[in-house]
């Protein structure tokens, strides 16, 4: 493989679940040792599109490969060469962490195991805590253990489904410079995420609502390609209506897209900048408030993004 | 509305009403509420006799005479006996009896017609093989009280004198394998089954659909692990747990209830491996199937209880209807009863038990191959 082959590229992969289709003709190309950025909200299709590219899931229709691999007929290949971090923790909360790793590079077969372990242990600081039991560590170590555990095999692929919910900001920023010095050593990353700050710390992001892939590039051109204009207004703390009122005021109304509360600010939007103009014209006059155009955020651009595309997965029981 | 203790019926109807939502859930918890009962009505009301008629039967007639072949006849219509065959001589009999394929062997000796028409009331010898003392006790009975009235038909003219008062033979039961009778002898060696079956069949059942509900299995899908090795690899530590059973039953069996144990101990430990095996086949296939813990649970006992009422470990073998013996035979356990009831009580050698192993070995490998298959390596 060569330098500038892509670490995944598939085209119009679809897998349904139960008459439901959870990714729906997802095509995604990958470049090798980029860190990607996977988003969208829940239900959309990440962790299913995550599953059907090292072969735990097997799709309905499309095809592709992964490192060179086809998805297809050799996933035994592809999975000796990623690493797949799951969204829930998955390793052994009754074995010791330096016991899961034992367990690990065992049924990888790895040569010089005890010092692959080590070097491992100590990489990601883990090493004075080696013999702890797994389960009883805090989210932030057992995401390191799980970390450790994708890499031992020195992959080319590393599959991160979720890794940093429900762990703290400090922990989250260690495992993202973890993530960083892997991607500098040459290797790809696919990471989910619900966070905006890790979108940002990605070489570029993809947003996935309902199976569909919605927008693709780095942070600058999926902000720029929403086409967004934004407003932000501050209770001036004079006239009657508070920032609450104008939320209720302003909900539903022709051109704003979105409507978000932050404080003691009211932040507005809306694809149609027109319509949103026009929409807004009679409360930018209003001198209770103190409205400011500016620029969208990534945040912004999702909910919009999420707005306009149509749950297909309402009703019914599980 | 408030009841005594805080209880509110409101909170109480809600967890009620909770707990029905999920019952409804889970299907198949559902139809074992079903299912167990009805099968258990089943195989209690239909299957089990403990009074077996139509036991095989052997007969060594070396003396070919009428009152020889009338005796054998009303045998016959007591309807506890069925004649399987006629042998040539006692070696042979024994081999039959060693090998469970019948349960008596009746010898008629030289000259029983001539000495019973001149009344000299000649032995006859009945040996039952009384592994079970349970199987042979109504036979035996019905059988002494048909030898006073065996010959009446035969006995006419002059020999009328010899009906009334005393049987015109005597009667020799021997019981052969167990001859006190005693119950614990067939029921210990019984055990060390039953209680393998259960442990075992049930720890591999849980083994693997703990890595399920505990979310581990997708990470072990993912690693370059393949089904037979994760089967494997969960199997053999248990085989070791189902030797450490065999050995505090046998030491148990020896030392309190004082069981002999006539055959080799060798032979036992390495037939012990093929029904260990096949036990924890069992339970991987059903990890497969149970989608958690408390079903993986509900299937090995749904296993367990036919195990233990058709095997012939709690109720005669024999004394089943015919579709109740050929479900029996399905199972692990009936084979296991005898080769280690064989082993034990009636000294059998490899010869004598290699059909049981190889019906443990069929099912053995019939279960592994279901096993591997059902093991799904995606999570489509």
């Amino acid at each position: 493989m060569t330098a500038a082959a892509p670490a995944i590229a598939v085209e119009g992969l679809s897998k349904s679940f139960g008459g439901r289709t959870v990714v729906d003709a997802l095509s995604l190309t990958v470049p090798a040792g980029k860190i990607m950025g996977f988003l969208g909200p829940n239900g959309s299709g990440k962790t299913t599109t995550i599953r059907l590219l090292c072969g735990l899931l097997t799709p309905d229709s499309g095809r592709g490969t992964c490192l060179g691999l086809d998805i297809l007929t050799q996933s035994p290949e592809i999975r000796r060469q990623i690493g797949y971090m799951t969204q829930k923790f998955s390793f052994y909360e009754d074995l010791s962490i330096v016991e899961n790793l034992d367990f690990v590079s065992r049924v990888f077969d790895l040569a010089d195991r005890k010092r692959k372990v080590a070097a491992t242990l100590e990489r990601l600081g883990l090493a004075d805590r080696r013999d702890q039991l797994a389960g009883q560590l805090s989210g932030g170590w057992k995401q390191r253990l799980a970390l450790a555990a994708c890499i031992l095999h020195e992959p080319r692929l590393l599959l991160l489904d979720e890794p940093t919910a429900g762990v703290d900001p400090k922990a989250r920023r260690e495992f993202w410079e973890q993530i960083h010095a892997l991607a500098a050593d040459g290797l790809t990353v696919l990471v989910s995420t619900h966070y905006m700050d890790e979108a940002e710390r990605c070489h570029e992001i993809a947003y996935l609502a309902y199976g569909r892939l919605l927008a693709r590039g780095t942070v600058a051109e999926v902000i720029a390609a929403a086409g967004l204009t934004t407003f932000t207004a501050q209770d001036s703390g004079t006239g009657a209506m508070r920032i609450a009122d104008l939320a209720r005021a302003l909900a539903g109304l022709p051109g704003l897209d979105l409507v978000a509360p932050f404080g003691s600010a009211l932040h507005v939007g809306g694809g149609d900048a027109a319509l949103l103009r026009h929409s807004l014209a009679p409360f930018l006059a209003n001198p209770d408030f103190v409205w400011r155009e500016d620029a969208p955020t990534l945040e912004d651009v999702f909910i919009h993004l999420m707005g306009r595309s149509t749950d297909n997965f309402a009703g019914g029981a599980r | 509305m408030t009841i005594r203790f805080g209880a509110s019926a409101h909170r109480l109807w809600a967890m009620i009403l909770k707990e029905f939502i999920q019952m409804r859930r889970d299907r198949l918890t559902f139809a074992m509420m079903v299912g167990i009962p009805l099968i258990q009505l089943i195989l209690f009301g239909f299957a089990i006799n403990s009074d077996p008629r139509h036991l095989p039967m052997a007969v060594l007639d070396s003396d070919r005479g009428p009152f020889g072949r009338a005796l054998v006849a009303s045998m016959q219509t007591s309807r506890y006996f069925d004649l399987v065959r006629f042998v040539a001589s006692e070696d042979e009999a024994d081999a039959l009896l060693a090998e469970g394929k019948v349960q008596f062997v009746v010898s008629i000796p030289v000259d029983f017609s001539r000495r019973v028409a001149r009344g000299e009331r000649p032995a006859l010898l009945v040996e039952a093989d009384a592994t079970d003392p349970a199987a042979t006790l109504g036979a035996l009975g019905a059988l002494e009280t048909m030898a006073r009235t065996a010959l009446d038909r035969d006995l006419t003219g002059s020999l009328a004198g010899l009906k009334a008062s005393a049987p015109p033979f005597e009667l020799r039961i021997h019981r052969r394998y167990n001859q006190e009778a005693d119950t614990q002898y067939n029921v210990v060696p019984g055990l060390m089954g039953v209680v393998l079956t259960m442990t075992l069949v049930i720890m591999t059942a849980l083994a693997v659909t703990r890595e399920r509900e505990r979310g581990t299995m997708e990470n072990l899908l993912v690693m370059p692990l393949r089904p037979i090795e994760v089967m494997l690899g969960k199997i053999a530590p248990y085989v070791v747990v189902g030797y450490i059973q065999v050995a505090v039953i046998v030491i148990t069996a020896r030392l309190v209830f004082a069981v002999p144990i006539v055959g080799s101990l060798w032979l036992l430990t390495l037939t012990s491996v093929v029904f260990i095996a096949a036990n924890l086949a069992i339970g991987f296939t059903f990890s497969t199937v149970a989608k958690n813990q408390t079903q993986a649970m509900q299937l090995s006992f749904f296993f367990f209880l036919p195990s233990i009422l058709l095997s012939g470990f709690m109720f005669p073998f024999r004394g089943m209807p015919l579709w109740a013996q050929y479900l029996g035979e399905i199972l692990p356990l009936t084979h296991f009863l005898r080769v280690v009831r064989g082993i034990m009580l009636k000294g059998n050698g490899p010869g004598e038990i290699a059909a049981e192993v190889a019906a443990l070995a069929v099912i053995l490998l019939v279960v592994s191959v279901v096993a591997v298959r059902r093991y799904r390596q995606t999570l489509d």
